[in-house]
């Protein structure tokens, strides 16, 4: 990821390509879910128990061991965004997607997660689409930020 | 009493993109110095200092740096600790917006005084959109030659509150479950990939530069008597102007969230987020300090129209989501405090329930084996002593049933 000049030390980080949080990461963003050959494959390779690795793909709440939409819609549900009105915004996603929470859409355009704060609790209520931020949301604003996504 | 920035000072001035509108700033003239300095010098400074970490522990920073530096073995890690979970703080992503340079010299800084060649930044996977900025910003610090062969890498988490703590935080960087580790060992003895490891809040780091260019002497002069400097809060909830504020230590509750943030008709404050503590309007008047109260700067203000049941539960499901499930009384004490909050809550409670929340509140303050478990039953303990009528009142509707 980052260069290193000849002749600087050599450091002491273990590489990334041993590291199964880094490749899990990889592979959820490669694919948008986390398949069952695929962690069998990471568990040969890696030596660590296939067991281990679904302990740990099923720790973090970005990871995925199920199919997910092409699009993955986090809606912020913490305190700050819940007064205001972050519900008001779950109904209007699932009415204008179709999806209900936690469940993916047929044709898999969509998921639609609960999450817990994201960091833009002075921009109240907000959410994430993959990677992006979304904040100040109102019904109005919902549904232009939707036709981005096919 | 006005904001005071310090660690705020580039925010809005510089270009986040651009070095040199960070070198005209005095930017890497701290790094030079530390550098022409032997390393317990520095932390010397940072310990006459008396700053404190920003992350919510308040512990000292020199000391820890001190530790660190005199555990045997040259192979030593800084940590930075961008994983800001804590509901309502967002400081640390407005620090990485708008002056990640700033955060850059101070963990180069950081890494020169304990004797780490290597640095890690660990980013939560919320912050995603921040790391090709972050990325580049390290780029041009390295190829202007300031990070002198010190490397610093970017290490994402993948979704998991507890992974802020600074155990768990380590087993997410070795690429594991975040689960939190029995101690001792402690990190400066016995961190990353079992090596002496310092991890600081950014906030904590943010302070290094303008301490090491100005002296100890200058910083000491700032907050209260064992509170030194400013802090960074993020200000929540109902208020007009919510935000990011840095103000001196010892500054009251009211000069932030009224005079500042703008709020009205308070009923009460989350100070500290999920963990933090809650506080009626009455103590409005409280300087906001370690000796009193802080935690990370997550100020979350709620209005008369809210119901205060509603807050403790909200709160409480967080914690029980967000529990690492290693140590019983935290993973069941969670659970069980939301099942009764929420009959509570709903009417159904009886007059016991309140005996057994308290009694299981002080089992997971002593026994649980880290910050969340033991700081879960605050928001409880403090609801039941400044608002029990919230509670009794509720549970009033149903004595004639029982
Ligand atoms: C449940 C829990 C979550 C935490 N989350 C964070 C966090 O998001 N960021 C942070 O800097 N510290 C967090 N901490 C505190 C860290 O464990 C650690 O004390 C801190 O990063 C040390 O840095 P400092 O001394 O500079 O404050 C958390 C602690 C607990 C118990
Ligand atoms: S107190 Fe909670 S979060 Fe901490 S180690 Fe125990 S179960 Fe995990
Ligand atoms: S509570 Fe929703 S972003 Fe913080």
């Amino acid at each position: 990821m980052v260069e290193r000049r000849i002749g600087a030390p050599i450091p002491d980080r273990p590489p990334d390509s041993h590291n199964l949080l880094f490749l899990l990461g990889k592979a959820q963003s490669r694919f948008g879910y986390l398949p069952e050959n695929l962690l069998c494959d990471i568990s040969n390779s890696l030596g660590i128990a296939l067991g281990d690795v679904y302990g740990v793909a099923t720790f973090y709440s970005f990871f995925s061991v199920q199919e997910q939409g092409r699009h993955v819609i986090r809606i912020c549900k913490s305190l700050p965004c819940f007064i205001k009105k972050s519900q008001h915004i779950i109904n209007v996603v699932e009415d204008a997607t179709g999806v209900k929470l936690g469940t993916t859409s047929p044709n898999a355009r969509f998921s639609i997660q609960l999450v817990n704060c994201i960091g833009e609790c002075d921009k109240a209520p907000t959410m994430m689409i993959d990677g992006r931020v979304y904040v100040d949301l109102t019904p109005h604003k919902i549904s232009r930020i939707l036709k981005d996504y096919e | 009493m006005p904001q005071l920035h310090i660690v705020l000072r580039n925010c809005g001035v510089i270009d986040p993109t651009r070095i040199d509108t960070y070198i005209k700033r005095d930017g890497f003239q701290a790094l030079n110095k530390a550098r022409g300095m032997k390393p317990e010098q520095v932390i010397e400074e940072i310990k006459a200092s008396n700053l404190r970490g920003r992350g919510g522990a308040g512990f000292p920073c020199g000391l820890k740096w001190e530790l660190a530096k005199n555990s045997p073995g040259d192979e030593k890690y800084l940590i930075c600790n961008a994983d800001e979970g804590e509901v309502g703080t967002f400081k640390d992503r407005y620090i990485l917006e708008s002056d990640p340079f700033s955060l850059v010299e101070g963990i180069s800084i950081a890494g020169y005084a304990i004797g780490a060649r290597c640095g890690y930044i660990y980013l939560r996977a919320e912050y995603h959109h921040l790391l090709g900025s972050l990325l580049a910003v390290i780029e041009q610090a390295r190829s202007a030659g300031h990070l002198d062969g010190f490397d610093i890498h970017v290490q994402e988490g993948a979704g998991a509150y507890i992974c802020g703590e600074e155990s768990a935080l380590m087993e997410s960087i070795e690429g594991k479950r975040g689960e939190v580790r029995y101690r001792p060992p402690f990190p400066p003895t016995k961190g990353l990939w079992g090596k002496p490891t310092v991890i600081n809040n950014v906030e904590t780091l943010m302070n290094i530069p303008p301490i090491m260019l100005n002296g100890a002497g200058w910083f000491k002069k700032i907050g209260t008597e064992r509170s030194k400097g400013t802090k960074v809060f993020s200000v929540s909830g109902d208020v007009d102007k919510p935000g990011v504020y840095e103000l001196e230590l010892g500054s009251t509750l009211r000069e932030l969230v009224e005079d500042l943030a703008g709020a009205r008709n308070i009923k009460a404050i989350q100070v500290g987020g999920a963990t933090g503590r809650i506080v009626p309007f009455s103590m409005i008047n409280t300087p906001l300090s370690f000796e009193t109260i802080l935690g990370a700067g997550a100020i979350t203000v709620f209005d008369e129209s809210r119901d205060i049941l509603e807050i403790v539960c909200k709160t409480l499901e967080f914690l029980a989501e967000e529990s690492c499930g290693k140590c019983a009384p935290c993973r069941e004490g969670t659970t069980a405090l939301v099942e009764i909050l929420n009959t509570i809550r709903n009417g159904g409670g009886r007059r016991g329930d309140i005996v057994d929340i308290e009694e299981l509140s002080r089992a997971m303050m002593l026994s649980s084996l880290c910050g969340l478990g033991q700081g879960a039953p605050n928001p409880v303990v403090d609801t039941l002593q400044y608002f029990r009528a919230d509670y009794e009142s509720r549970l009033a509707t149903k004595e004639g049933v029982k």
